[in-house]
């Protein structure tokens, strides 16, 4: 349904690499992060990466791989979430003898059903019905979140305690860092799972029903039914990461389910890049850290995940991903080095003029908020008086003069760019 | 009597309030097949003018100017954005009215702050029309009312009885045939976006002092909007000003009856202790339901009428 993709499967790298090296490699990085990152911050960080991972990932199988726009993705990770805090208060209070680790995969299930309730109605059609069909839903659920409170526990929600359970191999999950690594393995094995999904008929049916419904019918598939396998596939792995939130928080409240959520995954699996198995995983790593980290340095962090979202919409459909796959070609001519030079020349005056504008936004947002008296804003770690004319006239300068060495330099970049990737003629004599 | 007459008139407020941004979003889509998620976020940004403007120049002026400043800014944005998305295809179209939504929202944080503005009806309009049953009517609701109806006439004229109308409704069904006859078609989109964001925005001015001029009134009356078109059926002026006025009564209503399921199952001679697992569901009251209300009467319409009250197309 016209996103604009080339291939959904991670094919190229995967020949590149072999066929399980990227797997084996991603396994890797996640034993050794926490000996690099081992603050207890960073690996509450990884914690969320983690989940949101698991988030977004489940989030592309209807959007990139089947081609349908959720607005209410929230509601199954939510519901898992919240199921797996009361299981957690079973296993405390009336001794069910659950071990922690079984806890995502009921989420998960509890997930998978609301997903075959929902999607018998909600998979009929694609496009803009089933997106307000999902906003339907998503605010349903949002709003009965607070009628309901047995379930959703009201305006506090839901918390528990996962210590409570049977030990597993002798812990008791008291440490963050023994979360993580059971956060790990179910990440892992949820992408292992998502994306052998997508190599099953079903998973390559939904691409077949995203690209030309009509023709996967004349095929012998009914369009419905392969849509409405996708959206319960989805939902179960959405509620898996509700539970592994409910494993890292301990609370679930009305936000983990309404439509901040719902646009957030969607912010980070478009971001990321929803043509590529791998896009939505970049998103989620991007997008918790600058909710992390970017949060903690200014206030204005939303209105640039805004911006990033808006830009990457309009010109780089393809995600970040997209961005970097553009090179393969590139690359396995051997000519990316070629556009090492052109890179540099307009990157650096671009990096210069998005340092000042921010400098520039920065010192608005603080001149229209700050207390009286208090003139000093911290831009980049230094004081700015921002009733100091000379201070925005630099701010300004650098902002003009880095765009307009950017605009001057695009030329080059986009000569070296075609010239790269330019296989008729020329190429052949290489 | 007294409730049923109030709750008359609040739902004709809320319900012309909803179709004055309706109108707009549901002409937007049968011209472009974009559902325009930033809609509501034009109603805020009318808000925000409005009250900027009536610093300066009171609250008539930003009643005039700030509308038109919408007008120009959805027109802009037509132009310079939702076009060039338009090669992405329709998905990224509808994720882009989101992004916008997301950036207005954000946006209006950066320039006006989070807390909400001290917006007010203006003091000629600040008295209590008449007084029934002891309650009274504010004067300002009643000038709400009569703007929407002014507004609502003033577009069937200008859709049905003027040149530019018919024009418009040409380009909505044969968008080809009417280039091909010489018109600018690209520019009676961009004329239609820009005047069905004005539309959004002078709802903004006028909902502004009543119901709160604060960064997230447009995340609050959105998703209603969209409820609003798709039950009135997408692209249908008539069936979006029946299903307004049905959602803002069906709002107003649900608050003010205060009946729930215990009253119900008591006529039944029906009754649970306390104590049940399922006890939220025995004493579920209508102002309880009342915001789900539009949500459960979507889903129902999408799964059972697709083409809405009154439109002629499925969506």
């Amino acid at each position: 349904m016209g996103i604009s993709s080339k291939d959904s499967g991670p094919g190229g790298i995967r020949s590149a690499l072999g066929p399980f090296g990227l797997w084996i490699a991603a396994a890797l990085v996640l034993a050794v992060m926490p000996t690099i990152f081992s603050s207890p911050v960073s690996v509450t960080i990884m914690n969320q990466m983690g989940i949101s991972i698991v988030f977004a990932l489940s989030y592309n199988m209807l959007l990139g791989q089947g081609g349908m726009l959720s607005f209410g993705h929230a509601v199954y990770f939510g519901l898992g979430g919240f199921l797996s805090v009361h299981v957690m208060n079973y296993v405390e209070y009336d001794g069910w003898p659950i071990p922690l680790p079984i806890l995502p995969f009921i989420g998960g299930l509890f997930g998978l059903v609301f997903a075959i309730i929902i999607g018998s109605f909600s998979t009929r059609r694609a496009g803009t019905v089933f997106a307000m069909i999902s906003l339907g839903v998503g605010e349903l659920i949002a709003a009965c979140s607070i009628i309901f409170v047995v379930f959703f526990g009201g305006e506090e929600g839901v918390s528990g305690d996962r210590t409570m359970g049977p030990p597993v191999f002798g812990t008791e999950f008291l440490k963050e860092i023994e979360v993580y690594y059971l956060t790990a393995v179910i990440v892992f094995v949820a992408a292992a799972l998502m994306y052998l999904f997508s190599l099953t008929p079903a998973g390559r049916m939904a691409n077949a029903v995203r690209d030309n419904p009509e023709r996967a019918e004349f095929v012998g598939y009914s369009q419905r039914q392969v849509r409405f396998i996708s959206f319960c596939a989805s939902g179960f792995f959405a509620g898996i990461a509700g539970g592994l939130f409910a494993i890292n928080y301990e609370i679930l409240t009305e936000e983990n389910l309404n439509l901040v959520t719902s646009g957030w995954v969607l912010l980070m699996a478009y971001i990321g890049g929803i043509g590529f198995f791998i896009g939505p995983i970049i998103g989620a790593i991007l997008l918790t850290l600058l909710q992390t980290v970017l949060s903690n340095h200014t206030e204005l962090w939303l209105l640039y995940v805004g911006l990033l979202f808006v830009l990457t919409v309009m010109f780089v459909p393809s995600g970040l991903t997209g961005l970097i796959m553009m090179h393969e070609p590139a690359l396995r001519t051997g000519r990316l080095p070629n556009l090492a030079r052109p890179y540099l020349v307009a990157g650096i005056p671009l990096l210069v003029a998005l340092a000042g504008g921010v400098a520039v936004l920065e010192m608005l947002h603080h001149f229209n908020n700050a207390p009286v008296g208090d003139t000093v804003a911290h831009v980049f770690g230094m004081a700015v008086d921002t009733h100091n004319p000379a201070n925005w006239a630099v701010a300004i300068a650098v902002t003009v003069f880095g765009a307009y060495a950017t605009v001057r330099a695009t030329p080059q970049v986009r000569e070296a760019w075609s010239e790269a990737n330019d296989f008729s003629g020329k190429a052949e004599d290489r | 009597m007294e409730l049923v007459i109030f709750s008359l008139l609040n739902g004709l407020v809320t319900g012309l309030l909803l179709f004055m941004l309706s109108s707009g979003l549901t002409l937007i889509f049968s011209m472009m097949g974009v559902l325009n998620f930033a809609h509501a976020s034009f109603y805020m940004l009318g808000a925000y003018f409005a009250y900027t403007i009536s610093g300066y120049m009171g609250f008539w002026g930003g009643l005039i100017f700030a509308p038109l400043l919408v007008g120009v800014v959805g027109a802009l944005i037509q132009r310079y954005g939702l076009r060039y998305v338009h090669r992405w295809g329709h998905v990224a179209e509808l994720v882009f009215t989101f992004g916008l939504a997301f950036l207005i929202e954000e946006v209006v944080q950066f320039f006006w702050g989070k807390a909400t503005k001290d917006y007010h009806e203006p003091e000629l309009l600040d008295f209590p029309l008449f007084t029934l049953f002891g309650q009274s009517f504010p004067a300002y609701k009643a000038f709400m009312i009569l703007i929407s109806i002014g507004i609502f006439i003033a577009l069937l004229a200008m859709l049905t009885r003027t040149r530019v109308g018919l024009i418009i409704q040409a380009a909505i069904t044969h968008p080809n045939t009417v280039a091909n006859l010489g018109h600018n078609v690209p520019l009676v989109f961009m004329g239609v976006f820009g005047v069905g964001s004005a539309l959004a925005g002078l709802a903004g001015v006028i909902a502004g002092p009543a119901l709160g001029t604060f960064p997230g009134m447009a995340f609050v009356l959105g998703s209603i909007v969209f409820v609003v078109i798709v039950v009135g059926g997408l692209g249908s002026l008539a069936g979006a000003f029946v299903a307004s006025l049905l959602i803002g009564w069906l709002q107003t209503f649900a608050i003010s009856l205060d009946y729930s399921m215990t009253d119900l199952l008591n006529l039944l001679g029906i009754s649970f202790d306390d104590e049940h697992v399922l006890r939220d569901l025995w004493t579920l009251s209508l102002p309880q339901v009342a915001p789900i209300l539009p949500y459960l009467l979507l889903i129902l319409i999408l799964i059972f009428r697709p083409t809405g009250l009154m439109g002629k197309r499925e969506t």
